[in-house]
């Protein structure tokens, strides 16, 4: 099973890459969406698949998943949450004051070089 | 006490001017600073008899130990005749500028800082045993005289000049950074002492040749040599005193410094002799040369300045002959070379000095303007006139002696035989003659155009008086010396040129004493120098009276061919050139950069899994696969693919919700119960999210992307991608350390008295983690709400918005 969630780690980074290259903005937020979702699988998939219980401790059950790869997982899910959510509201923003959502037209101007 | 750190003292007195500047308003900054180098003048002086006998003093403040790089004051001959300059002459020029320098209109505070911090580098680059160190305090010249330069830095010229010294300077400094390294690759030390110690050994090393030309470029550029001169008549923007101090007397000697310093090294190669005595008697007629062609006082007095460190550069390389012929006549040319860089430093001093004055009381150094000065200011004259005399070699003022002495060295060369002399060696004496010739004719163009000839008194800014009495002192003392020094040559010999000589050609001499040289004014009728000397008073005044005739011709030379073009036109071009090379892949757009980052990552991280044969295989670690699992993957690529070739922004947000729910769905099959319900949470809230924003936002376009950028994209994120399933496939497979989650499951209940181990983890074993997690969800909401309140008040797009 490892080997399939390799494979698709691989392919969630793949997309996501292939969308925050894009010259779209929104592509680039949904393109961060999927790399957050490729990070938790691929933290999941190093840790390995393994254990037939959730890790609880209950009498007499010792053969359980690691908790440890779940717990970052948990802290990362929130996190990458509240990147998306400000990721969102600039996109917003800047779309309010540019009126383009163009990431070639989003480079500062000359004077900057 | 450790001497070493007197070097210090100016910069850490630095440190009060700014307060003296600011709260002491009722006095001169400068009478403060004048402390500094009297000071270290006067317990310098108090080396002077350990010197004579031949002794060196040292002293050694350790930096970096491990690298073998020390703070080292190292006072023998050679650098406390240095030091005395430094400290003598910057007492005269500090003295000068406390009237020069208004108190009123001039930023005082930050000009005696630059000073100081000037001299304790220049103290530094003299008395430094240390390469390392040596380099670090000959940048920081650099720099002094950059700040310096730029003093009056609202006027054009002064930052151009300023710039274009420390362009030069610091190219050559890194020049010389390369000699040291290389010198140490072949010594293995950073001590000068130390390498001229195995001086013969290193003759023989491969990088020798490549070291001695390096180093030699570091010096001409300092000392301003053809064809690096052309700072030095810019650098005449600084202020006067500045250009009395730095750019005659002390920084562009420290080139001077640098070769007299490594002639025991370098000395015995012909290609030193070669270069060392070429390039200088080519600048001692360039300069001397195009000296005539100036309009500005100032800028005459450059090109003097030039000229005459060109001399003292060819006469320290005939010196360097000494090692292979015994005659002593070759003995002679490094004592001329001490004997004159001494001289130049009291008569250009005072010459600037004067010049300083001339435009202070005038309002104008425009030689054409200026004319019978004399009756109304006779002591700058007088002392003018002094100067003009000792630089042209005239007696009884002490160029005469050194010129002398010069005109001898060279007329010597003929006679020596190796490295093809015996046939070059007679252009030596002829250059050099037809350059005395030629400073003879601009010494009587400064002082005779200025004060004496007609008087034009109402083409001038203001009407000319004598200067104050306290900013003639310091030109009167130095003139003074200038005749003094004519008299007594034999003391001045003996207490300060034969250590110096000494400590340049310490192998030919066992002390100082040894040196055996006397100097004296009178050789007799059949000294080929009186008959040069001659020679050069009757065609010199010929010169000078017909140049009106002559002048004209300096216009043949096409503005085009300048050197000063040369650089101009380097400057311009490698700015235009990088601005283009930068702008190749500076595009400025975020998708480029990302472009490189994900590329370098991906090819790096690739590369070493297999370089280092990281990635390993296991399979039997794999655990079965399931058909859930199965099933869920499928559904995972297909939400995948929607999202990446979506059409409609709907459609896009709901695959990446769909996305988010296989992976929830994911998280259940592998029993992260936590997890799956945090994310379903979380991926509901998202995409609501989502559909409102977004019905702020644009449809989804390509914003016409081409097939070659999309193709580009492709094998980047292709790459990334196979790199992450094999980074994920290594680490699992192998397992260096054993997990922490052991002791996590061991402990949970005993310690932590809870059952469910992720959330124990997360509420107590790394409780810290959580908070701040918290915490940056706060930040998060606070930036949230703030751009969305936010109202941008000026609707108006500006520059930036465009």
């Amino acid at each position: 099973m490892e080997f399939i969630l390799a494979i698709l780690v691989g392919v969630l980074f793949t997309a996501a890459v292939y969308l925050i290259l894009s010259r779209s903005l929104l592509k680039v937020i949904l393109g961060t969406g999927l790399l957050s979702h490729g990070a938790h699988l691929l933290i999941l998939t190093m840790g390995g698949l393994g254990g037939n219980a959730a890790p609880v401790v209950l009498d007499g059950v010792t053969d359980f998943a690691d908790p440890l790869p779940q717990a970052l997982i948990l802290t990362a899910i929130v996190i990458s949450f509240g990147v998306t959510a400000v990721m969102l509201v600039m996109a917003y923003r800047m779309y309010a004051v540019h009126q383009t959502d163009n990431m070639n037209e989003l480079r500062g101007n000359d004077e900057h070089d | 006490m450790e001497f070493v750190l007197f070097i210090f003292l100016p910069v850490i007195f630095a440190i009060l001017v700014p307060f003296a500047y600011k709260k002491i308003k009722g006095i001169h900054t400068g009478w403060f600073v004048l402390l500094v180098p009297l000071v270290l003048f006067s317990y310098y002086v108090s080396f002077l008899p350990l010197v004579m006998d031949g002794g060196h003093a040292i002293s050694e403040m350790k930096w970096i130990p491990s690298l073998g790089i020390a703070f080292t004051s190292y006072i023998d001959g050679l650098s406390l005749l240095f030091t005395l300059l430094i400290t003598g002459i910057g007492s005269l020029v500090v003295l000068y500028s406390v009237f020069y320098m208004d108190r009123e209109k001039e930023d005082l505070g930050s000009f005696y800082v630059y000073l100081l911090i000037f001299m304790t580098a220049m103290l530094g680059v003299v008395q430094s045993d240390n390469t390392m160190t040596l380099y670090l305090f000959w940048e920081l010249t650099s720099i002094s005289s950059f700040l310096l330069i730029g003093f009056w830095y609202t006027k054009d010229k002064s930052r151009f000049g300023a710039l274009k010294s420390m362009m030069i300077t610091v190219f050559g400094g890194l020049m010389m950074l390369g000699a040291f390294i290389l010198l140490s690759i072949m010594g293995e030390t950073f001590s000068v002492r130390e390498l001229i110690a195995q001086a013969p050994d290193l003759m023989n090393q491969p990088y020798f040749t490549l070291a001695l030309v390096l180093l030699l470029l570091g010096a001409f550029t300092k000392s301003a040599q053809f064809p690096f001169y052309i700072w030095l008549p810019d650098a005449m923007e600084a202020p006067t005193p500045v250009s009395a101090y730095l750019h005659s007397a002390t920084m562009v000697k420290a080139g001077i410094y640098l070769v007299a310093r490594f002639t025991p090294i370098f000395g015995s190669a012909s290609t030193w002799i070669w270069l060392v005595t070429g390039i200088g008697l080519l600048t001692l007629f360039w300069g001397s040369f195009f000296a005539v062609k100036q309009t500005d006082l100032k800028a005459i007095l450059a090109f003097s300045t030039v000229s005459q460190l060109g001399l003292i550069m060819s006469l320290l390389g005939a010196g360097a002959i000494s090692y292979h012929a015994t005659a002593a006549i070759f003995g002679f040319a490094t004592y001329a070379a001490i004997f004159h860089l001494i001289n130049h430093a009291a008569f250009k001093g005072g010459l600037f000095m004067i010049a300083g004055i001339i435009d202070h009381e005038t309002g104008t150094r425009d030689i054409r303007k200026l004319g019978g000065l004399m009756s109304v200011m006779p002591i700058s004259f007088t002392v003018a006139a002094i100067g003009s005399l000792s630089m042209a070699g005239l007696p009884p003022f002490s160029g005469f002696l050194s010129k002398e002495m010069f005109l001898e060295s060279m007329v010597a060369l003929r006679h020596f035989e190796l490295f093809n002399f015996d046939t070059w060696g007679i252009m030596f004496p002829i250059v050099a003659w037809v350059a005395s010739v030629f400073t003879f004719t601009y010494s009587m163009y400064f002082v005779l155009k200025t004060f004496i000839g007609q008087k034009k008194f109402e083409q001038l800014p203001k009407q000319p008086h004598e200067a104050p009495i306290g900013m003639l002192i310091a030109p009167m003392i130095l003139a003074t010396i200038v005749i003094l020094v004519f008299f007594i040559p034999n003391v001045i010999g003996k207490w300060i040129i034969k250590p110096a000589v000494m400590a340049i050609q310490p192998t030919l001499y066992a002390s100082p004493s040894a040196v055996d040289i006397h100097v004296k004014a009178w050789h007799g009728f059949g000294a080929a120098g009186l008959w040069l000397t001659i020679g050069v008073v009757v065609f010199g005044t010929l010169l000078y009276l017909t140049i009106p005739k002559w002048q004209p011709f300096y216009r043949i030379q096409p503005e085009k061919l300048s050197l000063n073009n040369g650089y101009d036109a380097l400057m311009r071009g490698s700015e235009k050139g990088l601005n283009r090379v930068s702008r190749l892949y500076m595009t400025g757009k975020i998708r480029t950069y990302l472009l490189y980052m994900f590329a370098f990552m991906s090819v790096t991280i690739i590369a070493i899994l297999f370089i280092k044969d990281a990635f390993v295989l296991d399979m039997n670690s794999f655990t079965a696969i399931t058909l859930y699992g199965s099933l869920n993957a499928i559904v995972l690529i297909l939400s995948v693919g929607f999202v990446v070739f979506a059409k409609s922004r709907l459609a896009a947000i709901i695959a990446l919700g769909g996305v988010g729910y296989s992976v929830a769905l994911f998280f259940v099959i592998f029993k992260a119960p936590d997890l799956a319900l945090t994310q379903l949470v979380i991926e509901t809230v998202s995409v609501a999210l989502f559909l409102l924003a977004f019905k702020h936002l644009p449809a989804l376009s390509t914003h016409g992307e081409t097939k070659r950028n999309k193709v580009v994209n492709l094998i980047v994120s292709l790459s990334v991608g196979v790199m992450v399933t094999l980074v994920a496939l290594s680490s699992h497979s192998q397992k260096m350390i054993p997990s922490i989650s052991q002791y996590y499951k061991d402990t949970v209940e005993s310690e932590a008295a809870g059952g469910n181990i992720v959330n124990v983890i997360l509420v107590d074993y790394r409780g810290f983690d959580t908070l701040f997690e918290i915490a940056v969800l706060a930040i998060a909401g606070i930036a949230v709400l703030g751009m969305i309140r936010l109202r941008v008040s000026r609707k108006e797009p500006n520059d930036e918005n465009k």
